[in-house]
């Protein structure tokens, strides 16, 4: 119920001052208006779609899931929260928060790679919805965790992606991987493996994230 | 009334090379007002902070007991009231709201006749609606107040605590720490003799610099 609190505090700050949602809604339309332009008439595969989309993902989280502990502490209510809450509570808000807002923005993403994208077709989305919720979550708690690092080093823009990339390369790899299994038409039954891998992931950075947090959180 | 004892045990804090103070052994009781003093940059707010466990000290321990029981480091929050320059509350929303959202997040339910004479006490009442950031520093630093006392702790920490404010809130928070001094563990960090004239003892950071 207290990490729920926060978490509306958190959604109900966003809402007021669109720290996070404009950013992102940004760099959605920008990622994608340049692919279309550069694109222009040629037919790209399949494959090369469905990489774009996760390449336009991971960049898109990378502009936007910092916010949840930056903008704490660019506007200095980190104590506040230390004040309030012990670390875990903070954590699991913090988390809550991103969850929601990389389902909302990978969503958005995957609703225009469909409209906008004529090579984009998944013939078995038994295979991508659950491939995209767990990497969705993936994505989610492995952001959380980086943002908490970076929000207290001085050059965070930099730090984020450079941080993020080696720890979400095996989580994009996966992603890419059942991707192409969802356009071939792969069944669920076959993906087994890789949605075991893609799971695995989840509870590891989770547990890792619990566990570190304590340690980011104090200075 | 309940008891509320911290223990500072051999406590050093060192930034780099720079060393703030070594080995404090102090022992803080419910029913007294302690002062820190020191001058500016002699490690007062450090030593708050240490104490309140947002800090991690270089060597030895803060000990935060309540009821004779020791309490964990990750609940010290809810028998924790501070005030600090360096607190900063969320000026998207109004003061009512803050103080909704932070009992919310502590868990504890929210006292509305305690949170309204709070408001009374450090004369916010008619501007309780208000988003905070209309608000001056001053009318900021009372709302700092009311967020430490909302939930009632036991311990009160109150690092330069009438900074931006003019007499009467000066006055206000003098009388506050006068209503509560028998019942609460109170500590002033100040370098203001004024505020130092309330506590009956006082701790000297800069006595501990080697």
């Amino acid at each position: 119920m207290k990490a729920f609190a926060l978490f509306k505090k958190d959604w109900q700050s966003e809402l007021r001052t669109r720290y996070a949602i404009n950013a992102l809604a940004m760099f959605i339309l920008v990622t994608i208006s340049v692919i279309l332009f550069s694109i222009g008439q040629e037919n790209i595969s399949e494959y090369l779609t469905g990489g774009l989309l996760w390449v336009v993902i991971f960049f898109s989280a990378m502009s936007g899931l910092s916010r949840a502990f930056v903008s704490e502490e660019e506007r200095g209510t980190t104590l506040t929260l230390q004040l309030i809450a012990k670390p875990s509570t903070i954590f699991s808000g913090k988390l809550l928060f991103n969850v929601l807002l990389v389902f909302i923005m990978n969503t958005a993403i995957t609703i225009l790679f469909f409209l906008l994208f004529e090579s984009f077709i998944i013939r078995d989305s038994g295979t991508f919805i659950p491939s995209f919720i767990l990497g969705n979550i993936g994505i989610a708690v492995s952001s959380t965790i980086i943002a908490a690092i970076i929000s207290k080093a001085s050059s965070k823009g930099t730090l984020y992606p450079v941080l993020s990339f080696p720890i979400l390369l095996p989580l994009i790899l996966t992603l890419l991987e059942l991707t192409k299994f969802s356009i071939d038409g792969q069944p669920l039954d076959e993906s087994l493996i890789e949605l075991t891998v893609l799971f695995s992931y989840d509870m590891i950075m989770l547990t890792a994230g619990y566990m570190l947090f304590d340690f980011i959180w104090k200075d | 009334m309940s008891n509320y004892t911290l223990e500072l045990k051999n406590l050093t804090k060192i930034f780099g090379r720079r060393l703030v103070f070594k080995d404090i052994n102090y022992k803080f009781e419910t029913g007294k007002v302690y002062g820190i003093a020191g001058s500016n940059g002699s490690g007062k707010s450090t030593l708050s902070k240490l104490i309140i466990g947002i800090s991690s000290p270089t060597s030895g321990k803060v000990l935060h007991k309540f009821n004779n029981s020791t309490l964990d480091a990750d609940y010290y929050h809810n028998h924790v009231g501070f005030v600090s320059p360096y607190l900063v509350l969320y000026d998207e929303f109004s003061a009512e709201e803050n103080i909704d959202y932070f009992s919310k997040i502590r868990g504890v339910q929210k006292d509305s006749s305690r949170i309204s004479s709070l408001f009374e006490e450090f004369n916010l009442t008619d501007r309780k609606t208000d988003l905070l950031k209309g608000y001056s520093s001053g009318m900021k630093q009372r709302m700092k107040f009311i967020f430490a006392l909302q939930h009632d702790p036991e311990l009160l920490i109150f690092d330069e605590p009438t900074s931006n404010l003019d007499s009467k809130g000066k006055e206000a928070v003098y009388n506050t720490v006068n209503r509560l001094k028998n019942n609460k563990l109170i500590i002033i960090a100040s370098n203001e003799d004024a505020d130092l004239k309330l506590c009956d003892n006082i701790i000297n950071v800069e006595e501990y610099k080697s």
